[in-house]
């Protein structure tokens, strides 16, 4: 058996080497990308759209319909998630509590945890003590970084970056806050719920641009119908347009990175934690 | 693109592939993917995509190793079978 993955996938890959050879050069002029595709772009992509880094306006306008499923697509992969890892625990079993004043940690079996209690905190089974200068680190980074993300996801038309990246950076803060304090903290803070409502409203703001620009118009996510709407010209109007679906794209990409790492983390219970 | 460079981290994209695959433990093989992750990144901007390497850096090198890591966290150190 070993014998016969080795000769496939040394089959496969000879293969897949043989064929490069017949792709075109890096930036060879002559290929057919850059003979028919990338000129159009290149000469027409600010007249059109107002915006100057090509590829956002090739993803969100140009190629909107791909990035619109590529959306839903991280959508299922959190639904996937979900539906493979969630169990729901409607038991107790087994909790741990410290007591703060004299530093004991107890075990309560059942339903007899003291709830709402001053002195006693909650504690993971496989609880290591907080290492202050890494949480005082992520508290201090963790603004800059929400920051950093919301300016990529504002400022894609103009340098890298875009809804997806920024979206991605937001959930990495609110991941890297789980690590650093706490999951129940953290699920305090953004749950499941509002994840998953969050997940659904990014692809809703993306898709429903687009039925607008159908109700308004004629063409599915064409944005230069929005003009009348927002005020501005039909060029104006795809850069906004570009925008608003940016800002649904970061919404559901930020919930699934965060919903997924929920799931992976408590391995479903999302009770206890990484 | 310069090619020594690009030699360079094309040659520690292979060897950080290649320990992914080999290494035992789990964890290390994670971290060996996520290094291979940032190289390729770091390829993608001595081509010129910058957006690609983006989202290379943002989703291959910094949340699929959290992934990794956060479900690894859940296994043993050695196997029951």
């Amino acid at each position: 058996m070993k014998i016969l993955g080795t000769i496939t996938i040394l089959l496969c890959g000879g293969l897949l080497i043989f064929f490069t050879s017949d792709f075109p050069d890096f930036g060879d002029p002559k290929s057919p990308a850059s003979i028919h595709l990338s000129p159009y772009f290149i000469e027409h992509t600010l007249e059109d759209t107002a915006v100057p880094n090509i590829v956002t306006s090739v993803l969100a306008d140009y190629r909107s319909y791909d990035t619109m499923f590529e959306t839903t697509v991280i959508l299922t992969a959190g639904l996937a998630c979900f539906l493979l890892l969630r169990i729901p625990t409607k038991e107790v079993t087994r909790r741990y509590y410290l007591h703060e004043p004299t530093g004991v940690t107890l075990r309560f079996d059942g339903d007899r945890y003291p709830k709402g209690s001053n002195v006693f905190k909650r504690i993971d089974s496989n609880w290591v003590p907080y290492d202050i200068i890494i949480n005082f680190t992520c508290r201090l980074l963790i603004h800059f970084i929400q920051i950093f993300a919301l300016y990529v996801v504002a400022h894609g038309h103009y340098s890298p970056g875009g809804g997806f990246q920024g979206g991605v950076v937001i959930g990495a803060s609110i991941i890297l806050f789980a690590i650093s304090s706490n999951l129940r903290a953290s699920i305090k803070r953004l749950g499941e719920k509002a994840a998953a409502i969050f997940t659904a409203t990014g692809v809703f703001i993306y898709a429903g641009t687009g039925a607008l620009c159908m109700v308004i118009g004629e063409h599915f996510l064409n944005y230069s119908f929005l003009a009348p709407l927002l005020g501005t010209d039909r060029i104006m109007a795809r850069s906004h347009g570009i925008f608003i679906v940016e800002i649904g794209v970061a919404v559901a990409v930020m919930a699934v990175m965060i919903w997924i790492y929920y799931n992976l983390s408590s391995a479903g219970k999302q009770d206890e934690g990484l | 693109m310069i090619l020594p460079i690009d030699l360079i981290v094309l040659l520690l994209v292979i060897i950080s592939a290649f320990a992914a695959i080999t290494v035992k433990d789990l964890l290390s093989a994670s971290l060996m993917l996520g290094a291979y992750s940032f190289l390729l990144c770091l390829l993608w901007t001595v081509m010129g995509a910058v957006d690609v390497a983006f989202t290379e850096a943002t989703v291959g090198a910094g949340v699929s190793t959290v992934f990794c890591v956060a479900a690894i966290f859940h296994t043993t150190r050695r196997t029951k079978d």
